[in-house]
């Protein structure tokens, strides 16, 4: 492998000269090799970990749900046009529309994200920071699959300028760069991303014509089956479980029913809720795999268990107290959602998701253990409030997260302070 | 070390086992029609049997190990617990009259080349006092000496105007043969080429007042011996301890075993030596752990004796001192070596300074690696030279997380027992970070684990800001906000500093948490800023 290292010492830009190509180098080399730094000072030896390291982890946590939420993309589209009605029927060509539907975006949160790290390195003189290969991920995994590009390249480097460079890069940013990637679509284009009408993409891009055209060269002449304006099919109302639990409770949920050659599907059943076989944002789909994804994150001591723990003990709790608060006063409430059981909040949405990836990024968490009790629980509270008793918001994780980003100082702050208020009192 | 029947890492099966029962539970076949009444009762009979077959394994592993000789105690559960709880240690106890600690915390780094339980004499005719060995001197000192001069053993080669009456002698007898400086004229080494007659200069011993006693000390260049907290500093003369602390034993990677030391110390000087402690302060305390095995502790006067137990740094006496006594604001406690309590006895039998030390020669790069007894300030190349596997090394005076860099024909230091070799990392390493290639001491568990690792310099990645948090805390068995402290002195708030406790730590303390730091910060730099900060200001 020693050519690759030749190669690199010998193409390696001038650093002087062409500070932006020297970090675009400097960031391939890094990729490739561990650098031959040494250690100085007095400790002369160091943990086999780093950064990379500790994110590519996470991504590897996000594989599990963001294989199934991918493949789910071209089953919700045939889903929806009454073609092949089975999880697994047509499985290539789900696999391939899904694929072709979501490449373009995570490469466009890449190329538009990944640029201004490069620039803001090259203009401060240090290496690429690892920080954006989590949120790379993040951002397209919680953006409706129908985005247009350009909001998402809008949104990543609204995310990317704003809300990480101007507080100082990686480690050192408020608020949790994907989430202000959503909520800048959320509130500067809320028709993409309103939350009570589901996201499934009906049409076919130039990417699927194209695909469609290539296959055809090799005889399989209508491997998409094209069907722009195809019509819908029956009883396909495009409403999302959130806004049918908001209006019926538990029980519209899992009474909506779509009739396709005569057959009755339950779109919206417990166990199509959990495996991901429901439309929505690629990452929060798959209960499933967020949960095998949030395993990776605790026996691989990347996420914290205890933030993720307290997160659900704050649902729980919050959500059963309102199933209490609902049966006490019965019949003057009107909001269907109180009578959802809080064993069921957990199947929809993005409450999982959160959980896993969202409020366990440890820059923007509390970083103290008590205090990471107290920023997951409230997280659990106030996500449920939002969803539940608010009607403006069919979804509450990602306020909430962004809320308790602005907290998490003033609750470490607490923490320390009571520390410090022991070490004076042992005086 | 102690034998595990198990050849698989028993946390690992665990966690796969749990994640395939789990999964199982999930794939079975259920119809949209199904109620959710049933699902449930299918997760909890699950839950029920995979509790069942836990239980049931483990009480096999617990029999099963009791068989085997000398295996640890193994338990499923236990490894379990420790992945959330930290790894405890629960070992029977000892009777002691002090306190019985048992930490948490902490993290054993096992690096293969121990040295070997084998004992030689090594002596050279070059010996050095180094100034840079002692914290809050100014870099040139008052010298009492010039190139050329004769000296005893005991007789005093220079003394800081910071620490007046404070003297630090030559440890042997011999000529001055050359007095080194580095950058700015600073003094870093002053070498003496020892003469074979080993004389020693004489101490009139007959004192009894503890001024006297404080006075002698400093006289005859053994107040150097111990440490002052806060700040790691050279005691004053004008300072009164709270409490003497004295670690019996050593946790970091390649320490010498401590009962070895002890068994080879003289009973009566150390006997002699925790009396004049005890003169000094009221609180001498002698910790040790439950592995401490020397009648040298037996029967001990004037000391109360503490039971510390747990992983690295459990043997550092920052730790034992904040679950002992600790440091508050205005507070002032010594620490000293026991090698050194017998230099002090010896001093007050003898009326000689003879710093004699045992010295573990450790490191895998090393062939012959065995304890050395032989004196404070000794030159090394003897013991290094034709002995490296491996020339690319780096020898260090100390232990590999908090010891200094002294080359090939370096000095060892003041206050260290122990030399360590390790291989220099300075390579690139092709995927290092995603697929290592080779063990490498961890303590994530995304890594492979291995007995023993053999270690090199590598930093294993780049700087970069704080942001993975808790992972400080979980080696620091102290009821401190490590990440907290040091940013507090990144940004020089002095409130915050002093309130989360940097009285309590000096450089070694935290070396464990530099070791651990995804973000390689360079964190004893930063701690010591921040004492020279509040020393500064205070």
């Amino acid at each position: 492998m020693k050519f690759i290292r030749n190669f690199m010492d010998k193409i390696e830009p001038d650093k002087a000269k062409s500070p932006f190509l020297h970090t675009l180098w400097d960031g391939m080399d890094t990729f490739f090799y561990v650098p031959n730094h040494v250690t100085k000072g007095r400790t002369h030896i160091k943990d086999g970990m780093d950064l990379k390291r500790t994110m590519i982890h996470v991504v590897l946590a996000m594989q599990f749900a963001f294989l199934i939420g991918m493949y789910n993309i071209g089953h919700q589209h045939y889903f929806s046009l009454g073609m092949y009605p089975g999880f697994f029927s047509g499985f290539f060509q789900k696999l391939i529309f899904g694929v072709l539907q979501y490449l373009p975006t995570i490469i466009v949160v890449h190329i538009v994200g990944l640029g201004i790290e490069f620039l803001f390195a090259a203009k401060k003189g240090h290496g690429i920071e690892e920080g954006f290969l989590v949120s790379g991920f993040l951002i397209p995994l919680i953006m409706p699959p129908a985005t247009p590009l350009w909001i998402v390249a809008l949104a990543t480097a609204f995310a990317v300028v704003i809300a990480k460079e101007a507080f100082g890069g990686t480690g050192m940013n408020v608020f949790n760069v994907a989430l202000v990637a959503r909520v800048f679509v959320f509130f500067a284009f809320p028709s993409e991303i309103s939350g009570d009408e589901v996201w499934v993409t009906q049409d076919y891009t130039w990417l699927h014509k194209g695909f469609n055209a290539f296959a055809s060269l090799f005889g399989a002449s209508d491997f998409f089956s094209i069907h722009n304006g195809a019509t819908l099919v029956d009883g396909w109302s495009g409403a999302t479980p959130l806004s049918l639990a908001a209006k019926g409770g538990w029980e519209s949920v899992q009474a909506y029913a779509v009739t396709i050659g005569g057959k009755v599907y339950h779109p919206y059943s417990t166990s199509n809720l959990l495996w991901g076989n429901v439309p929505g944002s690629v990452g929060e789909v798959s209960k499933i795999g967020i949960i095998l994804g949030a395993i990776f994150l605790i026996f691989s001591k990347i996420g914290s268990w205890r933030i993720m723990l307290s997160l659900v003990l704050g649902a729980v709790f919050m959500s059963a107290l309102l199933n209490i608060v609902n049966s006490m006063y019965a019949n003057e409430l009107t909001n269907a959602f109180l009578s959802v059981p809080w064993y069921y909040q957990f199947t929809m949405g993005g409450l999982l998701f959160a959980m896993a990836f969202m409020a366990t990024d440890p820059v923007t968490a509390a970083g103290t253990s008590t205090g990471k009790w107290i920023y997951g629980f409230l997280i659990g509270v106030v996500g449920i409030i939002i969803r539940v008793l608010n009607p403006a918001y069919p979804e509450g994780w990602m306020l909430a997260i962004l809320l308790l980003n602005v907290f998490a100082p003033l609750i470490d702050y607490m923490v320390l302070q009571n520390n410090i208020k022991r070490r004076l009192q042992r005086a | 070390m102690s034998k595990n029947i198990f050849s698989i890492n028993s946390k690992l099966a665990f966690s796969f086992l749990f994640s395939t029962l789990s999964l199982l539970s999930f794939a079975s076949p259920i119809e949209p029609s199904s109620t959710t009444l049933i699902f449930g009762l299918f997760a909890g009979l699950l839950a029920l049997v995979v509790f069942i077959v836990g239980l049931l394994s483990d009480s096999i592993i617990k029999l099963l190990s009791k068989k085997v000789e000398g295996a640890e105690t193994t338990s499923l559960f236990n490894s379990f617990k420790n992945y959330f709880l930290g790894s405890g240690q629960s070992k029977k106890k000892k009777s002691v009259n002090g306190k019985s600690i048992s930490l948490k915390e902490g993290f054993d780094i096992k690096l293969s080349g121990n040295a070997r339980n084998d004992f030689k004499k090594y002596e050279s005719n070059l010996y050095a006092v180094k100034p840079t060995d002692f914290v809050g001197l100014k870099p040139i000192p008052k010298m009492l000496v010039k190139e050329g001069a004769t000296v005893k053993a005991g007789d005093a080669l220079f003394y800081d105007t910071g620490f007046e009456g404070v003297k630090f002698v030559s440890p042997v007898s011999g000529k001055v043969k050359e007095i080194r400086r580095g950058a700015k004229r600073a003094i870093t080494e002053i070498i003496i080429e020892a003469d074979a007659k080993n004389e020693y200069k004489k101490f009139n011993t007959n004192v009894s007042s503890r001024e006297d006693i404080l006075n002698l000390l400093a006289e005859s260049g053994t107040l150097a011996l111990f440490i002052e907290r806060p700040y790691g500093i050279v005691p004053s003369l004008n300072h009164t301890p709270k409490s003497i602390h004295v670690s019996c034993f050593d946790t970091a990677p390649l320490a010498p075993n401590y009962n070895e030391i002890l068994n080879r110390l003289n009973k009566n000087d150390f006997q002699k030596g925790v009396e004049v402690l005890s003169k000094l302060t009221d609180n001498v305390h002698l910790n040790i752990t439950n592995n401490t095995d020397s009648s040298l502790l037996d029967n001990i006067n004037g000391a109360t004796v503490n039971i510390v137990n747990g992983l690295h740094p459990a043997g550092n006496v920052g730790i034992q001192i904040h679950h002992i006594s600790p440091i508050n604001k205005g507070d002032i406690v010594w620490t000293i070596q026991p090698e050194d309590v017998a230099v002090i006895g010896k001093l007050f039998n003898e009326g000689i300074y003879s710093p004699k030390r045992i010295v573990a020669l450790a490191g895998n790069v090393l062939k012959e690696r065995n304890y050395v007894e032989t004196t404070q300030g000794v030159n090394i190349a003897g013991l290094i030279k034709d002995n490296l596997k491996n020339e690319n090394s780096r020898v260090i005076s100390g232990d590999p997380l908090s010891g200094t860099a002294v080359g090939k024909d370096g000095f060892l230091g003041f206050y260290d027992n122990q030399i360590s070799v390790i291989e220099e990392g300075d390579e690139y390493e092709l995927f290092g970070w995603l697929i290592p290639s080779y063990a490498r001491p961890s303590l994530s568990p995304t890594f492979p684990k291995s007995k023993t690792y053999d270690v090199n310099t590598n930093t294993h990645g780049e700087k970069r800001a704080f942001v993975v948090t808790g992972e400080y805390k979980e080696v620091l068995p102290m009821n401190i906000y490590p990440q907290f402290l040091f940013k507090s002195i990144i940004k020089e708030d002095f409130e915050e500093i002093e309130g989360l406790g940097i009285y309590e730590l000096i450089e070694e303390d935290v070396a464990l948490c530099e070791f651990v730091c995804t973000s390689k910060q360079p964190l004893q730099q930063i701690l010591r800023t921040g004492l020279d900060f509040i020393r500064s200001q205070s």
